[in-house]
């Protein structure tokens, strides 16, 4: 299983894990984040999302965010997966393994990398909501926006 | 020379296509492609403050140049996660 993907299929967190432990060197702690599908955005009843992805670069903004974090805290391994296509409430939209010599840059290490996947990994969800269905729009990717990173590390810190 | 525009999310929703070929001056930028993109279809020039653009699937900048076969990329701000 590769360290990072962009599927369609759902999203397996054990496999992750195990992929990341395999002949772990002695490591204290594995940390995960897993983020789902919310029942309501904005006050809106979310019935369902649509995410799409281009595949090619959102691979490849995926691998920069495991080379930043790994190189943010030595010792820690990083894997990230995003699921794309139609996700019901309470699906996983994507999946975030950190393991690491410590509990502290595991931890930091999952938030830095969602922070930064929501900065510059192009993938996008419509919501479709009681009522109507909306493309919804977050930041402009800049992968060399340092302002952007250095915010991304101090929300993991903080 | 030819060039092949990918579109995604809303942009492709206004251009009613993700994917379109274009013959462009051989000394095209990303910027020329843009240009010509939003004459033909003006609703995509609300993303110009907005959005990001991509050469074969990395990212990159306007004034970048384009060479015959390119891959070329515009990137509504994204909403992954």
């Amino acid at each position: 299983m590769p360290r990072v993907s962009v599927t369609a299929a759902p999203l397996e967190l054990d496999t992750l894990i195990r992929e990341l432990t395999t002949g772990a060197r002695g490591d204290g702690a594995v940390a995960t984040f897993t983020g789902l599908v919310r029942a309501q955005n904005q006050g809106r009843q979310v019935q369902f999302l649509e995410y799409e992805a281009y595949d090619a670069l959102a691979v490849r903004a995926l691998e920069r965010i495991v080379t930043e974090a790994e190189a943010q805290w030595p010792g820690t391994r990083l894997g990230l997966h995003h699921r794309t296509g139609r996700l019901d409430i309470g699906d996983a939209s994507i999946i975030i393994v950190a393991v690491s010599p410590h509990r502290p840059a595991g931890f930091a290490a999952c938030r830095y990398a969602i922070e930064r996947v929501k900065q510059i990994v192009p993938i996008w969800k419509r919501e479709y909501f009681d009522g109507g269905d909306v493309w919804l729009e977050g930041a402009t990717a800049d992968p060399d926006d340092e302002s952007a990173r250095q915010a991304a590390y101090k929300t993991a810190c903080a | 020379m030819r060039v092949t525009v990918r579109l995604f999310a809303r942009l492709r929703d206004l251009a009613g296509a993700g994917e379109l070929v274009r013959e462009v001056p051989d000394a095209a930028t990303v910027q020329t492609v843009w240009t010509a993109l939003t004459s033909e279809m003006p609703s995509l020039a609300q993303y110009e403050g907005s959005m990001s653009v991509a050469v074969n699937a990395e990212y990159a900048r306007m004034a970048v140049a384009l060479h015959d076969g390119d891959e070329v990329a515009f990137l509504p701000p994204v909403s992954g996660g």
